[in-house]
């Protein structure tokens, strides 16, 4: 049966030190972590730089201590999201949400921190470098860096009908997910243009590995909550988005196609031949020509597949709803409406979307400089804007240069995102992390996905376990925060009920 | 710059029988957009990285997951 969709986006930033004499990746990663960390600690004050909210608030919500699990810089932050280092990349992991357009709200308070924390390394850094990041995943030399979703699903589900069923839907949700590059790697057929940064990098349908040999559906099996009744699916496939829409499209829509699978819903088999041929086919056709054989469609265009998987998905919302798979019937009917929408300009006008999806957004920006420019496909130019479109650093962001233009739909209001980098999410548990946190920084010895370590001041240290991804909400325990001063006394209070 | 020359195209021949008042509303919405897309890019210019070829040769990352 359909679980919550309770989900997490993780994305490994690309990073570069610059003016070093012998830049390191991973120093530079801690560098920023650190410099970040360091500032809401001793409580810098962001008031001229931000509107709309308090900066006393603010400074108060300290990140916090490294856990104890690595060695590596690994920090918590109030807002229930994890900040770490990871593979020689800085990496942001969201607080659980609820709903897509909470994701969307917490994805985008990442890139916030992350241009926070470029902020502040510079006081870290000699006069001359600077650490600039990236929320792309390739560097156009065959080198690729991940941005995973995570979804709560039923254990009972077996993984082969997950598997069976979701190939097919992530070789062509691409065509509203990606995030769009110029040429191709790591061995794939030279194109101009195309659709995502990580379809070339596909070369498994089915497997563990997340580095190399990537496969389509990784394998991971570490539900984070309560292995008996839970699975955390690991997407390894998406892009990293910068636009909204397509945020709230990739997460809404594969919580929908989800929820489908584990309520046996989907009654075709729309198994995909060559899945890996394919996922590199479609990337590579920005027209959104390219075909594949489906088993019970014949040959068809990835819009068509994913027509589909729509006409599905709202015969499903109509049987059984949508608050499971979004949150909210209302957010559910939101994600369909605009996936419809999508999927039709995409067959008529892929163009029209220029503002709503990255892959869109940024070819129309490469198409007016060749226009202008007369530049071919290969110019190191279109290759650069392809890159900065990405640059975290809100004053060289083209994508941020397009938003202030009026040029790109937002979904979120500012103040909530700016909210987000401080506050938890309050319909999950990182509600009661993240308020933990807030509240009791030095005594939270650890925290972690399902658990924190509190030192209540005597021995021993007390771990609190929250296995279920859905309870610590506001809801649960907003009460119990009011009730009680200090971390001994809401530990008393939880071992006592 | 020449190049910015090239779009400024007069209206299309196909146009001539519309109403005069119409082409000139028309072709000066175009102006404009165009104008703003000028604008735009102008305004990427000013912050783009220096040398685009020396930048693409040095964005090397390690590769992660």
């Amino acid at each position: 049966m359909a679980v919550p969709k309770i989900v997490g986006i993780e994305t490994e930033y690309g990073v570069s030190l610059r003016g070093a004499p012998d830049p390191n990746p991973v120093v530079a990663s801690s560098l920023l972590i650190n410099g970040y960390v360091e500032q809401r600690r001793v409580g810098w004050d962001f008031e001229d730089e931000t509107p709309g909210r308090d900066a006393r608030g603010f400074a108060r919500d300290g990140a916090q201590p490294p856990e104890i699990e690595t060695h590596l810089v690994n920090a918590v932050l109030t807002n229930g999201a994890r900040y770490y280092v990871d593979h020689a990349h800085p990496e942001y992991s969201t607080p659980e949400c609820s709903d897509p357009m909470q994701i969307v709200r917490y994805d985008k308070a990442g890139e916030r921190i992350l241009a926070r924390s470029m902020e502040a390394s510079r006081r870290l850094l000699p006069a001359g470098q600077e650490i600039v990041v990236y929320k792309n995943n390739s560097d156009g030399k065959g080198n690729s860096y991940g941005c995973h979703e995570n979804y709560l699903v039923d254990r009972a589900v077996p993984f082969a009908v997950l598997v069976r069923n979701l190939i097919p839907w992530f070789v062509t949700r691409q065509v509203f997910t990606g995030a769009g590059k110029v040429g191709s790697e790591n061995g794939a057929d030279p194109c101009d243009y195309q659709i995502s940064q990580r379809s070339d990098f596909f070369e498994e349908e089915v497997g563990l590995e997340t580095t190399l040999k990537r496969p389509i559906v990784n394998t991971r099996d570490e539900p984070h909550a309560d292995p008996q009744k839970y699975r955390r699916l690991h997407v390894i496939v998406g892009d990293a988005n910068l636009c909204e829409v397509a945020t709230f499209l990739k997460v809404g829509t594969t919580a929908i196609v989800l929820a489908m699978i584990e309520d046996g819903f989907i009654d075709k088999d729309l198994s995909i031949s060559s899945p890996i041929a394919a996922i590199r086919a479609v990337s590579h056709d920005p027209t959104c020509g390219a075909t594949v054989d489906v088993a019970e469609l014949g040959r068809c265009t990835a819009v068509e597949l994913q027509w589909e998987f729509l006409r599905l998905g709202r015969k499903y919302a109509d049987e059984t709803g949508l608050v499971a798979a979004c949150g909210t019937e209302e957010l559910g009917t939101q994600v369909l409406d605009r996936w419809e929408a999508v999927l039709g300009a995409l067959e008529s006008d892929p163009s029209s979307l220029d503002g709503q999806l990255d892959w869109v957004t940024k070819l129309e920006l490469l198409r007016a400089y060749v226009e202008r420019d007369g530049l071919e496909w290969r110019d190191p130019k279109l290759e650069l804007l392809s890159v900065q479109y990405h640059d975290v650093r809100p004053n060289r962001s083209l994508y941020e240069k397009l938003v202030r233009a009026g040029k790109v739909e937002r979904l979120c209001a500012e103040d909530s995102v700016y909210a987000a980098m401080a506050d938890p999410p309050e319909s999950t548990r990182a509600y009661f992390r993240g308020t933990c946190l807030a509240r009791w920084a030095d005594s939270v010895v650890a925290a972690n996905w399902d658990s924190l370590v509190l030192d209540v001041g005597t021995d021993p240290l007390r771990r609190i376990p929250m296995m279920e991804p859905t309870r610590g909400s506001k809801e649960h325990v907003a009460q119990l925060f009011e009730e009680v001063s200090t971390p001994r006394q809401l530990v008393e209070r939880l071992t006592a009920s | 710059m020449p190049e910015r020359e090239q779009k400024k195209k007069p209206a299309p021949k196909e146009r001539e029988e519309v109403v005069e008042e119409d082409v000139a509303a028309t072709s000066e919405r175009g102006e404009k957009l165009k104008e703003g897309i000028d604008d735009l890019l102008d305004e990427i210019d000013s912050v783009l990285e220096d040398n685009a070829e020396e930048f693409v040769r040095s964005y090397v990352q390690k590769g992660g997951q």
